[in-house]
């Protein structure tokens, strides 16, 4: 029983950790996330040379064969630094259900793109009404002698503001809430028909809403088999689970830590604050729920790449996540006092990631409820 | 357990061969070797009385698996962390009762580790066998949290130590043979460091065992009273004024299985399957939203918690030190236990309110409402003690600050 890390991941946890200490401090952060794009270009290609850009692909693909544990390692120090480049987005997503579900030609040219750094994916799935209900989609895609047109709207598609292509997730046949009849489009956004509406995003990334008015689709833009993407479409949203909340805990640890840094200098009736065991008390709450959060994602994490009761255990993790999450940030803001509501500081623009993360592919009681749901029909 | 967490293509939580064929054997033995009497009282959800509880360990005993957490040399049996983890695991699933763990758990590391060669040889091997059953003279009225606060006197007089004060939430005394004591030998000074770790016969004149009632109806604690009791002084456990070094020690030492995950697994295992087929008298509760999520919020709990067990275990197996994260084991542990008790007060329903202790140790009464609702609330009011015993999960976060997180 060993949970170290291998070599590979303790080389990726290692290089990501001094990215984030010498090129991610958080004024440089701000920085990016306010330009133009939202991140910084030269990070993305640094990106590629680190080798994190192919990191769960296969090998024949260019890729370095990793699996969500690796992605997990990864993703916990990327959350340390609050980072805005768009890898959640291009690579867990994007890249995740290309590999999954498309046909080998596309795999090779697409994936070739994306390990090189010179294309951005994002992924459109969800919409206003089904929100994180991917079987219930409205957006269809219907065959003519040239190809599939697509009509409808996607909701807030994270990183679709700087995505080279688009993969989308549109109804080829059967009723709004089958399982089956759904498929996957690759749409270039300048593409005709194709409106943008992009906007930043309250935790200071970037996402869009895209309506879709008639859009050819070529068939051999259509990604992998028809009719057939919701299970894989499921396991990259399982995977993205994982990714996120692995996120969630590296900024987890930061608020932690910032915060019971704070407490030891701040001084209030002439002694730290830390010393108050009120404060003290919750602090060691803070602990607790970040510790058991970490291994709750062990566990998500293991269940998942293992496929050992994904979809339940996607579920667990994002409930500890989505609590844990509330509890340690809004506590690290409570403790701040007065700074931890101030823009200036960085512990209120974590807060606001962790807080943003519990929304993101099913919320604390989206998931509670779908479980009882079905405990309830077993 | 024979995995390697992160290893790129191994990833499963999956046992090696010898773990499997072990697992199989610890299966075999709760299904098929406990003594009758024990099976009976298992199988009709009863409490052991202390024969049947005797009777339970020798049984371990026998089989050379009584010293869970005994070095091989001592007579224990030496298990790898995977070994106890499943252990602990298989015992809960056949709901076999809890080792006591007074004797087995806790003063028997301090005299194998502490005590000298004809300590450990009068000692150990009725400790091991059941033979002799021992209780805890940690606490008194006015040393809770303050443990170190302790009042209990041994004053040296020749060969032996004058013992008198009062001992206090004495689990199971009533039944004890012998006592382990924190005394205080010296008055001047650190309060720890006048604190001696001493061995007392239960028999001895002038100690009196008076019961506490708790919320159950039933007596589980007690006062021991101690008048001018004379002790032999090679009944003192490695140096004078070391007691409270050797106390600590045995409170970091016994780990494994603090936070009961592997009964509460259990626990909550029953309680889906009640939920899918209601038990006579109980109501169908799947129904209810709100009791639901409460379910599944304990699972979610219980499951990181599983993990953060797992974590500490496999820090354990890999000679390091545990890690932070065991300092949350008792807390944690102690409110999921709690959170299933209010599951089952709410699963029992109406039946919740008759009060018929008869039913605890008896199986041949008349039931009251569903077969588990007689003792649903009395195990609730009980165990609200989970929470305090042990040091408070008060004292616990105290703790964290201090140690873990250097406030």
């Amino acid at each position: 029983m060993d949970f170290a890390l291998n070599d590979i991941q303790q080389m990726l946890q290692d290089s990501a950790a001094k990215f984030i200490q010498n090129d991610y401090d958080f004024e440089t952060r701000q920085g990016f996330a306010q330009c133009d794009v939202g991140f910084n270009p030269d990070n993305w290609s640094l990106f590629a040379e680190l080798g994190w850009l192919a990191l769960p692909f296969a090998e024949c693909y260019g890729g370095l064969d990793g699996n969500i544990l690796d992605l997990m390692v990864l993703q916990t120090e990327l959350g340390k630094g609050l980072i805005t480049e768009p890898y959640l987005a291009s690579v867990v997503l994007g890249g995740n259900i290309v590999q999954r579900h498309g046909n080998e030609a596309q795999k090779t040219t697409i994936l070739e793109g994306l390990i090189a750094g010179k294309l951005k994916l994002a992924l459109a799935a969800q919409e206003a009404r089904s929100q994180n209900d991917i079987s219930t989609i409205s957006t269809t895609a219907n065959k003519t002698d040239n190809g599939y047109l697509l009509h409808g709207h996607k909701s807030v598609v994270v990183g679709a503001n700087c995505a080279d292509k688009i993969i989308v997730l549109a109804r080829t046949s059967g009723n709004s809430s089958d399982k089956k009849g759904l498929s996957l489009f690759i749409v270039d956004p300048k593409q005709a028909g194709i409106t943008l509406n992009a906007y930043v995003t309250n935790d200071g990334n970037q996402a869009a809403d895209i309506t879709f008015k008639n859009v050819l689709v070529s068939f051999d833009d259509v990604l992998g088999d028809i009719d057939t993407a919701f299970d894989n479409v499921k396991k990259v949203l399982n995977d993205a689970i994982v990714a996120i909340s692995a996120e969630a805990v590296g900024v987890m640890e930061k608020l932690l830590n910032a915060t019971v840094e704070y407490c030891k200098v701040r001084k209030q009736f002439d002694q730290p604050i830390g010393k108050f065991q009120v404060l003290q008390h919750r602090m060691a709450d803070m602990f607790m729920e970040c510790e058991q959060s970490k291994s709750m994602l062990y566990y998500g994490a293991i269940a998942i790449n293992s496929d050992d009761d994904a979809d339940k255990a996607a579920s667990l993790l994002k409930i500890k996540i989505g609590t844990a999450g509330r509890l340690v940030g809004q506590a690290a803001v409570q403790l701040h006092g007065g700074m931890g509501v101030t823009d200036e500081l960085d512990v209120g623009h974590f807060f606001k990631r962790i807080t943003m993360i519990n929304t993101l592919f099913g919320s604390h009681d989206e998931h509670l409820d779908n479980l009882v749901k079905q405990q309830q029909v077993a | 357990m024979g995995f390697t967490l992160f290893m790129v293509n191994n990833t499963n939580i999956d046992f090696s061969e010898s773990e499997k064929i072990f697992r199989l054997e610890v299966r075999f033995f709760f299904q098929n070797e406990l003594p009758k009497k024990v099976r009976f009282a298992i199988d009709n959800g009863l409490r052991l009385s202390k024969e049947e509880q005797v009777l339970y360990q020798q049984a371990l005993a026998t089989k050379g698996w009584a010293g869970t957490n005994w070095p091989v040399e001592h007579g224990g049996t030496g298990w790898s962390a995977t070994q106890k983890y499943i252990f602990y695991n298989e015992s809960a699933k056949a709901k076999a009762p809890r080792i006591v763990p007074f004797g087995l758990s806790m003063v028997a590391p301090v005299i194998y580790s502490y005590g000298n060669k004809e300590q450990q040889e009068r000692f150990l091997p009725d400790i091991l066998s059941s033979k002799v059953w021992w209780c805890q003279g940690y606490s008194e009225p006015n040393a809770g949290s303050d443990l170190a606060g302790i009042k209990t006197k041994a004053i040296r007089d020749g060969d032996d130590y004058i013992v008198s004060g009062v001992k206090t939430w004495t689990t199971l005394g009533h039944y004890a043979d012998w006592i382990f004591c924190l005394v205080r030998t010296q008055d001047t000074g650190k309060k720890q460091e006048g604190i001696s770790f001493l061995l007392i016969d239960m028999n001895s004149t002038g100690v009196t065992v008076k019961p506490i009632i708790t919320l159950d109806g039933r007596r589980e604690v007690n006062e021991v009273f101690f008048e001018d009791v004379r002790v032999p002084t090679n009944n003192l456990i490695g140096e004078e004024g070391k007691g409270w070094t050797y106390a600590k020690v045995l409170l970091t030492h016994e780990r494994t299985n603090i936070a009961g995950v592997a009964v509460s697994k259990q626990r909550l295992s029953s309680i889906y399957e009640m939920l899918s087929i209601p038990p006579v008298g109980m109501a169908d509760l799947r129904k209810n939203n709100v009791f639901m999520s409460r379910v599944l919020a304990t699972e979610v709990e219980l499951k990181a918690l599983e993990y953060t067990e797992l974590r500490v275990l496999s820090s354990v197996s890999t000679g390091k030190a545990p890690g932070p994260e065991s300092s949350i084991l008792k807390i944690k542990g102690t409110e999921v236990q709690q959170a299933l008790d209010e599951l089952y007060v709410e699963m029992a329903g109406i039946y919740a309110l008759p009060f018929v202790p008869q039913q605890y140790d008896n199986a041949n009464i008349d039931s009251t409402g569903p077969f588990f609702a007689a003792n649903s609330a009395p195990h609730y009011y009980n165990n609200r003690k989970v929470t305090i015993y042990g040091g408070t999960n008060e004292i616990q976060k105290n703790i964290i600050a201090k140690q873990v997180l250097g406030l």
